[in-house]
């Protein structure tokens, strides 16, 4: 069960650096969807003693919202709104996996730092939740698209919800339902937002949008 | 060690890595639908170039003709230290982890060092290339190393891929599959693969290697030649030593187990120089970090 645990926060991480490595935006959402996939299992291996049907909900919402709705949505943007499917980083690619490995060190000795709870089943899980957050903010900042954005607020999510694991005996339902409909509502209406940009301007990257206009 | 296993050892490494590459050409020849060359080709090719005599250009000094021979002697001397059997190994001290990666950098150094005494600019091109690439396949090598060192405690090759290993596996199963991705990553670099130096091009724009060695010609030609098979069959073991650690104690077994692994191995380059393009030049880089960073967060999860 470790193992598994151990095994699925590793290929997160990994996931991470293939978002902060690829060029393709097509890529880079299947990656952020697959990280979804994976963090929807955790909940299941991590509860201890029977299946809670409150847990197996939160697994499977997740699960059709982070693997399917939203990859098709933002795929569905990114066909509808003819865009360039290459992202064009301020940070170069090479320069952003360094980032990611030093924000993925930062995570590992702050979180060595932190008192650990005596309900925690895997010690990666606060490394993991503390990189994926940092390198979500790298792309946050370091990818000009609106739809990379997109993709960074759901690394982000991810990376909360990691944190939000660590208490995964005590965490109420309706917090975690309230977050992800939340994203849901908001990973919608930027999808909107993007289509209506791109049918405006041509293009939907932000970097232009901070230049006022009449 | 008996003097039978010594042998057996020495005689492995010494016949076996051309097959390597035979076996990787009848791959790729076998998926793209050609019959291809015979497996025993580059033993052939061996044996012509071995028959021929060299020329020397007169701009070139005694750094030129030392290349191939410093080269293939430093190589050779780093497949003494590999662990076929381990944990029994054919030389082997405290610390030879360090020694073997830096015999390959050896071997590349006085490569670069004799394509830059030809004074041809497309040579001096293709060892700046070289030189470049290597400066982050290195780091990721040793990284990968420190990894398999930190799990098992030792940094004795022989130790390192002992009967420790297997138990490492269940300890720090993530961490050393890192590892051994990123070694992956690096042999395919280190031995002008696909997805880094496409071997068989001559298109000057996209050799790395190649381009290095175009004024050796005869037994020289040979012997870099050799020493090539050579470094893939050394990275080639260390990776299957690292997935397959298996010690039955049965010499003839263990051998076989490494022979088997390095042949799967070739298949599987020919399956990926089959199936992917080389990369952009200016895209190789980014894969050589991100294997560096795949060893670096395997590092990480064993440090904690």
């Amino acid at each position: 069960m470790a193992q598994g645990v151990d095994l699925i926060l590793v290929l997160a991480m990994l996931l991470n650096f293939l978002v902060l490595g690829s060029s393709r935006l097509r890529a880079c959402i299947r990656a952020v969807a697959f990280q979804g996939v994976l963090l929807s299992i955790l909940p299941l291996l991590l509860h201890q003693g029977g299946l809670a049907v409150h847990m197996v909900a939160l697994s499977a919402g997740m699960l059709a919202l982070k693997g399917f709705l939203f990859p098709w949505l933002l795929l569905r943007t990114l066909r509808d709104g003819s865009m360039r499917a290459e992202i064009e980083p301020l940070i170069g690619f090479t320069a952003s996996l360094l980032v990611g490995a030093i924000a993925t060190i930062v995570a590992f000795l702050l979180s060595s730092r932190l008192p650990s709870l005596p309900s925690m089943t895997s010690s990666l899980l606060v490394p993991a939740a503390m990189a994926t957050l940092l390198i979500s903010l790298v792309v946050l900042v370091s990818r000009t698209k609106a739809l990379t954005q997109v993709l960074g607020y759901l690394m982000l999510e991810n990376g909360i919800f990691l944190f939000g694991l660590t208490l995964v005996q005590s965490m109420p339902l309706l917090v975690e339902l309230g977050v992800l409909l939340d994203l849901f509502a908001g990973v919608f209406i930027m999808g909107i937002v993007i289509y209506h940009i791109s049918r405006e301007f041509d293009h939907i990257d932000t970097y232009h949008l901070t230049t006022l206009k009449d | 060690m008996s003097v039978i296993h010594l042998l057996w050892s020495l005689g492995l490494v010494m016949v076996f890595p051309p097959l390597l590459l035979g076996v990787i050409h009848k791959t790729k020849a076998m998926l793209t639908g050609r019959i291809g060359a015979p497996v025993l080709q580059p033993y052939y090719d061996l044996w012509k170039l071995l028959q021929k005599g060299a020329v020397y250009s007169r701009t070139t000094s005694w750094v030129f003709r030392a290349g191939p021979l410093v080269s293939l002697a430093a190589l050779l001397t780093a497949a003494l230290f590999l662990p076929l059997s381990a944990p029994s190994t054919l030389l082997s001290f405290w610390g030879d982890a360090v020694l073997l990666a830096y015999l390959v950098g050896v071997a590349r150094f006085i490569t670069v060092l004799a394509a830059l005494d030809t004074g041809s600019s497309f040579e001096g091109m293709g060892a700046s290339r070289e030189v470049t690439f290597a400066s982050l396949a290195e780091p990721a090598l040793l990284v990968a190393l420190a990894v398999i060192a930190k799990v098992t405690g030792s940094l004795q090759l022989s130790d390192m891929f002992g009967p420790g290993l297997v138990l490492a596996w269940h300890e720090a199963g993530p961490a050393l599959a890192l590892a051994a991705a990123s070694l992956f990553l690096v042999l395919l670099a280190e031995n002008a693969r696909i997805p880094v130096d496409d071997p068989t091009t001559h298109l000057e724009l996209t050799m790395i290697h190649e381009v290095m060695v175009l004024d050796h010609g005869g037994p020289d030609f040979a012997f870099i030649l050799y020493g090539s098979a050579l470094k893939l069959f050394l990275f080639g073991v260390l990776l299957v030593r690292l997935l397959v650690p298996v010690h039955i104690g049965v010499l003839w077994l263990d051998l076989g187990v490494v022979v088997a692994g390095l042949l799967g191995l070739a298949v599987a380059i020919g399956v990926v120089e089959s199936s992917m393009a080389r990369l952009r030049l200016i895209r190789v880089p980014q894969l050589l970090v991100t294997s560096g960073v795949l060893a670096a967060v395997g590092l990480l999860l064993v440090w904690r």
